[in-house]
């Protein structure tokens, strides 16, 4: 049952993220001039923003705990600020300073956050074994815990997803596999790399339950990941869903996506937050007044992050030689 | 408590270095309950070199875990144990198959506690066989450690005695670091594979260390420094004892890849001034490179004489008993290299 006040919390925690993917992507592209050049700025490197995909993580993250494990791929922002990762100590980590979660040796596709259980692989699908093994782990323990494998549609054409399925599905592990499918891997899309339309089918090859969420649509994300939760919570094993997304933005910044054509018109007339704060509007949940306050909130503790980064010292370099081994 | 003592200490049981495997993780099972194993054909069959023999009937299934044939998958799952604190040991049943894992490995075994900032730790084992010798082919029989020890992040043993199998896999288990544990099947002891002698040895029963990235001497000698490492090291110290009287010959057993020992080496060669390396591993761009570079980075005038290398040429590994051993390092050739270098 999701109640009014879910639903203003899902908005905001919406908002929020977009806020923090739009103020990342000014600062990423603010001094990477006169010819743009990936690796300079105060952001360098590649980095793949997830406008579009804000519903993924808010409807699943609200029904996980602190000790619930994430696996995230290589475009992780929205899922771990959704997890409760700290925002100042990502973005330090996303700008190479010494106070990231990191300490500057992680970077933006390798946030890792022990106190959240949260971790990325920038190598597709290869993150999910380990969300099985952490799955195993707590299941051993006997905890309550579970551990949640996130990966892009593209995934589910590497062999890993499949031997992690079939893992967790023959130990009855306390896993979730989700799959985000906004359609594209890079420019590849997905009607050209599967016969199969709808991956949530490939659980039957495990003999475990699968969901197509359509929509992109936060309270229905939020009802099919809490049921496979609430299974994975009390030793039902594993779900495979698959949600349906939308890339508002290039696969990576920079990505001009001459490809997309028409399409990228259809996608941003999905961006699910104007579509979720009219429906909230109508509902009565949210005013003009409100949302303004929302987004000036989520504003504020944006480039509170973003300061802290920048004011932040970077890593000394001899830093470079710590932390091989422990 | 030293090794030497120890290694005076260790009485009369003599046992395979499979059984000194299997002692080691059982202990340290009973121990700690963290301490789990998983990999293909480790419960009832016992690991198809001898690694878990005996574990299944103690443990059972639940921490005996045979796994299906998904080496990333479970691997993977290793992993994810581990970072959460569990300390699992995971057996890839042959080097060779690292090519459908690798990835685990050394993009996440390898690289999260350094990627973390230090905040992550991957305290596993992930043992595994190597080497060759009994016709298997080229896919069955490499060792290739030195590609594993290239990439940073993991550390790399190799052992060449049941003594130290036993007490680097009891390190390699409560190391806080991911440890491949890299056995020769030739040095297992097994009833089914020809064997040196070497390879059934004095083992004490209760639990110790050998300190992971200490080489140890495994023959005095004062002409000649002959460094090597696994079942090579049987070879070695054939030849060292054959020569006694006329060659003083030093084995050095790295026993540890990586961390590499360079101060041993530096230590041995600055006495002898001559250097023989003897690697199963293939020559180019390996381990036997970096043990000149060690030399050559420090003094290339410790050396009184051109260093030779006894290693598996840079062909795949034949399957033909006359080709494999033309490739392999035999005591003919290590004898050979050491004459070379006496010589010079």
């Amino acid at each position: 049952m999701v109640t009014d006040q879910m639903r203003l919390d899902f908005y905001k925690q919406m908002v929020r993220i977009r806020t923090y993917e739009e103020l990342i992507k000014r600062d990423y592209h603010a001094d990477k001039t006169p010819a743009w050049d990936i690796g300079a700025g105060l952001i360098p490197g590649e980095m793949h923003l997830s406008a579009g995909q804000e519903p993924v993580a808010v409807g699943l993250c609200a029904n996980l705990r602190d000790s619930d494990a994430i696996t995230a791929p290589h475009r992780p922002h929205h899922l771990a600020l959704a997890k409760g990762v700290d925002m100042k100590a990502m973005t330090a980590e996303i700008f190479g300073r010494a106070s990231g979660l990191s300490h500057g040796k992680g970077g933006h596709m390798h946030l890792f956050d022990p106190s959240q259980h949260f971790s990325c692989s920038g190598i597709i699908a290869e993150g999910l074994p380990v969300a099985v093994g952490q799955a195993m782990a707590f299941s051993r323990r006997k905890t309550e815990n579970i551990a949640v494998g996130v990966a892009g549609e593209g995934a589910t054409n590497q062999g890993a997803f499949h031997e992690a399925l079939n893992l967790a599905a023959e130990w009855k592990l306390p896993v979730v596999f989700v799959i985000e499918d906004n359609d594209w891997a890079i420019s590849v899309p997905k009607k050209v790399s599967t016969s199969v339309r709808d991956n949530s089918l490939r659980a039957a090859a495990y003999g475990i339950p699968g969901a197509r969420i359509e929509g992109n649509d936060v309270e229905k994300i939020y009802e099919a990941t809490k049921h496979a939760v609430d299974q994975a919570r009390a030793g039902g094993g594993p779900t495979l869903l698959e949600i349906h997304t939308v890339r508002l933005w290039g696969h990576f910044e920079g990505d001009a996506q001459a490809y997309r054509g028409a399409e990228l018109t259809a996608a941003e007339a999905m961006d699910p937050i104007p579509l979720y704060e009219t429906r909230l509007t109508a509902a009565n949940i949210l005013n003009k007044t409100s949302v303004a306050s929302i987004k000036l909130e989520a504003g504020k503790e944006v480039e509170a992050a973003i300061a802290f980064a920048k004011s932040s010292p970077e890593p000394l370099a001899s830093d470079t030689y710590q932390h091989v081994f422990a | 408590m030293t090794t030497a003592t120890l290694k005076s200490e260790a009485g009369t049981r003599r046992l395979t270095t499979a059984k000194a495997i299997s002692e080691a993780i059982a202990q340290e099972m009973r121990a700690n309950q963290d301490v789990f194993v998983m990999g293909e054909d480790v419960g009832a069959y016992g690991g198809i070199f001898g690694s878990t023999g005996g574990l299944f009937d103690e443990f059972g299934a639940s921490r005996i875990i045979d796994t299906p044939i998904s080496e990333t998958g479970f691997i993977g799952a290793g992993i994810g144990a581990a970072v959460e604190g569990m300390r699992p040991i995971v057996e890839l049943m042959f080097v060779d198959f690292f090519g459908v894992c690798m990835d685990q490995i050394y993009n996440h075994m390898a690289k999260i506690h350094y990627e973390s900032g230090g905040n992550v730790k991957v305290p596993m084992v992930l043992m595994m066989a190597a080497g060759g010798g009994y016709s298997d082919g080229a896919q069955h029989s490499q060792c290739l450690w030195a590609t594993f020890a290239h990439m940073p992040g993991m550390k790399i043993v190799a052992p060449s005695n049941p003594y130290d199998a036993k007490g680097l896999m009891i390190s390699a288990i409560r190391d806080d670091n991911p440890v491949l544990f890299m056995f020769h099947k030739g040095v297992m002891g097994l009833p089914w594979m020809a064997k040196n002698p070497r390879s059934i040895g004095p083992v004490p029963e209760d639990p110790y260390v050998v300190p992971i990235g200490k080489a140890a001497i495994a023959h005095e000698g004062s002409d000649v420094t002959v460094v090597s490492i696994s079942l090579s090291v049987q070879h070695c110290l054939d030849v060292a004892e054959g020569l006694e009287g006329k060659i003083s010959v030093e084995v050095i057993d790295l026993r540890t890849i990586a961390p590499l020992d360079r101060d041993a080496i530096l230590a041995s060669v600055s006495k002898t001034g001559r250097l023989v390396i003897v690697d199963e591993d293939y020559k180019s761009f390996g381990l036997s490179g970096e043990i000149v570079a060690t030399i050559t980075d420090k003094d290339p005038k410790l050396l009184k004489a051109p260093v030779q290398r006894v290693c598996h040429p840079d062909v795949p590994i034949p399957y033909s008993r006359v080709l494999e051993y033309e490739a392999l390092p035999t005591r003919e050739k290590i004898q050979a290299a050491i004459h070379t270098v006496m010589k010079a």
